[in-house]
């Protein structure tokens, strides 16, 4: 894999912020209230893709299994939620613990009555447990190939494992929270939803703004040392495994973040969010976009998940195929990303190749011009 | 513990065996602070084992590394680069994607934390460090220009510059002038030499001109083992030396 410079130039970005700014106030007055939850599912997943992003992009640590920290920050919020609105429920717990005759609510479940307790377990809690599993992989030096089946395995343990265990998360069915109550309110109104959008939207733009500071200055640069050649970073005197659990943990809090939006605005967090497909696809919205360019990573997600939802109402099923003919495109032809290749020579190498721009001069052909005019002077 | 407290470095009895193949064998060898030591041998002598053994890339099999008195073995790399052990590899390793500035901070930035790292601006006497470095390989003008894009000679000098910028208490320097113009190679024999001296510099390799050159001690190795050691006249007359390695002249 080549990494080439993908920064991109000021006014760029500056243009692309513009009108993502301007589309997302916009939104609510233009878009039926059915798209515009939809546009604040799919920003949410950007925060997820942004993590991706930073430990892929930026590190060289492809993770297969980002839905485990997508799904614990969504089961942490939906949890929350079930709890708050249980009073009417026998013992004062979530109904579907009725269903498997416990009586009292996990010992594990109790901090998340409070709220504040909530709002921190959303992030803090896949992002420790995303230090951890870092921590032991990193230490033992795994990484390429491995670390991503490594990743794919855990994501399959942690299925499983969410899959079978009815009594303390309700198993296969999952945690529904649209029927829940959020300030007196139903989670699923038109309002909370409204109100989760806004939120959303900030978040993505927080969230961008905190992974631009992360990947900055010289932490960034050593991230890219340990991408393009870590027993060098490791000679120079820096511990690179210090480096990617601290990267891998703050993808994982971001996951966990964009896993508890994007279950509140679709009203149920389930073992499907830790299924394969879905955690390689975060890895294809990023890929998409253009890898190593943090806006690339949000507009792969929002913009492909977008294109999947109008693609499956339009030619159901077919979806599959496009996504994997778009991956399939990038990989071959942009291997940059749209973005990147925007950002590089993509557009000027287009345009030369339909003849709508001149060649540049290369050096070769500047000398054959010269001794032609050699010989015209003579 | 260490026997010879006068050496910065020292080598006692290392052997590395990778599955039975004996890379290094009983291999002694002790450094003097300030000194310049050239490292020569045939292919597979052991030269980049030897290295690897005092960076930390290699556990040997038997024997103990000594630097500034403390065991080397057993610690990790990057530890063992902060006790002040540098090294330069043998093809131009630079971080192409960063500029020729982003590679130099790496280099001297200390401590060498990440919260460092994400909290803090570069100190300005690093920032004047740089300068100075930048100078010295005369790569100022190229200051914001990425790495990738210099010619061979310039990221070699890169990479002793970012040598430089470490501050190590002893160097090691595998292969510097390969792939250098003539013009370059003298220059890189001088810029060592003036190293030598404030600092312990290791040199290993081939060009027997750039070695004669360098006008130090050399140490021959051959089959993981120090054949013989001396000046550069002393060795080139050394019977041993000749048949293994610089071979005989022609009759």
């Amino acid at each position: 894999m080549e990494f080439k410079d993908l920064k991109l130039s000021k006014k760029t970005t500056f243009v692309i912020w513009v009108l993502i700014i301007a589309f997302i106030i916009a939104a609510p007055s233009i878009l039926p209230v059915f798209r515009l939850n939809l546009l604040g599912r799919y920003l949410s997943l950007a925060i997820v893709a942004l993590g991706v992003d930073l430990i892929w992009g930026f590190t060289g640590l492809l993770s297969l299994g980002q839905g485990i920290f997508f799904a614990l920050g969504g089961y942490c919020a939906a949890m929350y939620l079930q709890i708050t609105s249980s009073s009417e429920f026998p013992n004062n717990i979530p109904e579907f613990f009725g269903l498997y005759g416990v009586d009292n609510l996990p010992f594990f479940w109790e901090p998340f009555r409070s709220p504040i307790f909530s709002l921190f377990a959303i992030w803090v809690i896949p992002a420790l447990v995303a230090g951890i599993l870092g921590f032991l992989v990193f230490r033992n030096r795994i990484k390429g190939v491995y670390f991503s089946i490594l990743t794919q395995a855990a994501l399959l343990v942690f299925f499983n494992f969410f899959n079978g265990q009815q009594k303390l998360i309700n198993g296969t069915n999952g945690l529904k929270t649209d029927v829940t109550q959020l300030f007196g309110q139903m989670v699923g109104s038109e309002s909370i939803q409204r109100m989760f959008f806004w939120f959303t939207a900030i978040l993505v733009i927080a969230a961008w703004f905190f992974s631009k500071w992360v990947v900055k200055g010289r932490f960034g640069n050593i991230l890219i040392g340990i991408r393009d050649d870590e027993p060098r970073v490791r000679f120079t005197g820096y511990n690179p495994v210090l480096f990617k659990t601290i990267i891998f943990s703050i993808a994982g809090g971001l996951a966990g973040i964009s896993g508890a939006l994007y279950t509140v605005q679709s009203g149920i967090v389930s073992p499907q969010f830790m299924t394969v497909p879905f955690s390689i696809e975060m890895v294809i919205w990023v890929a998409v976009g253009g890898r190593g360019t943090l806006l690339g990573a949000i507009l792969g997600a929002v913009l492909i998940n977008y294109a999947k939802s109008l693609v499956s109402e339009a030619l159901p099923a077919s979806w599959m195929f496009i996504q994997g003919g778009l991956f399939i495109f990038v990989v071959t032809a942009l291997p940059e990303g749209v973005l990147g290749w925007v950002q590089g020579e993509g557009p000027r190498n287009l345009l030369q190749r339909l003849g709508l721009k001149r060649k540049i001069e290369t050096y070769p052909s500047l000398e054959i011009k010269n001794e032609r005019e050699v010989l015209k002077n003579e | 513990m260490n026997k010879n407290t006068n050496s910065l470095l020292s080598l006692e009895n290392i052997t590395v065996s990778f599955e039975g193949f004996l890379a290094l064998n009983d291999l002694n060898l002790s450094l003097k602070k300030g000194e310049l030591r050239a490292v020569i041998g045939p292919n597979g002598a052991g030269k980049t084992t030897f290295l690897d053994v005092i960076t930390g890339k290699v556990t040997p099999t038997k024997g103990d590394v000594f630097f500034k008195g403390k065991s080397l073995i057993g610690r990790k790399e990057h530890k063992i680069a902060r006790l002040g052990v540098g090294r330069k590899f043998q093809s131009p390793r630079v971080f192409e994607n960063l500029t020729v500035k982003e590679n130099l901070e790496i280099s001297v930035s200390t401590p060498k934390s990440p919260l460092n790292l994400i909290n803090k601006k570069i100190k300005n006497d690093q920032l004047d460090e740089i300068e100075h470095l930048m100078k010295v390989i005369n790569l100022s003008k190229k200051i914001n220009s990425k790495a990738g894009a210099l010619s061979h000679g310039q990221k070699q000098w890169l990479e002793i510059a970012m040598l430089l910028g470490q501050k190590p208490d002893l160097m090691l320097v595998d292969e510097p002038v390969a792939g250098l113009t003539d013009e370059e190679t003298d220059l890189t024999a001088d810029l060592l030499k003036s190293l030598s001296g404030e600092n312990t510099v290791v040199v290993i390799d081939h060009d027997m001109e750039f070695i004669r050159r360098l006008d130090s001690n050399v140490s021959v190795l051959n089959q993981g083992t120090v054949l013989c050691e001396g000046t550069m006249d002393n060795i080139q007359n050394d019977k041993k030396v000749i048949d293994v390695y610089l071979g005989r002249p022609e009759e």
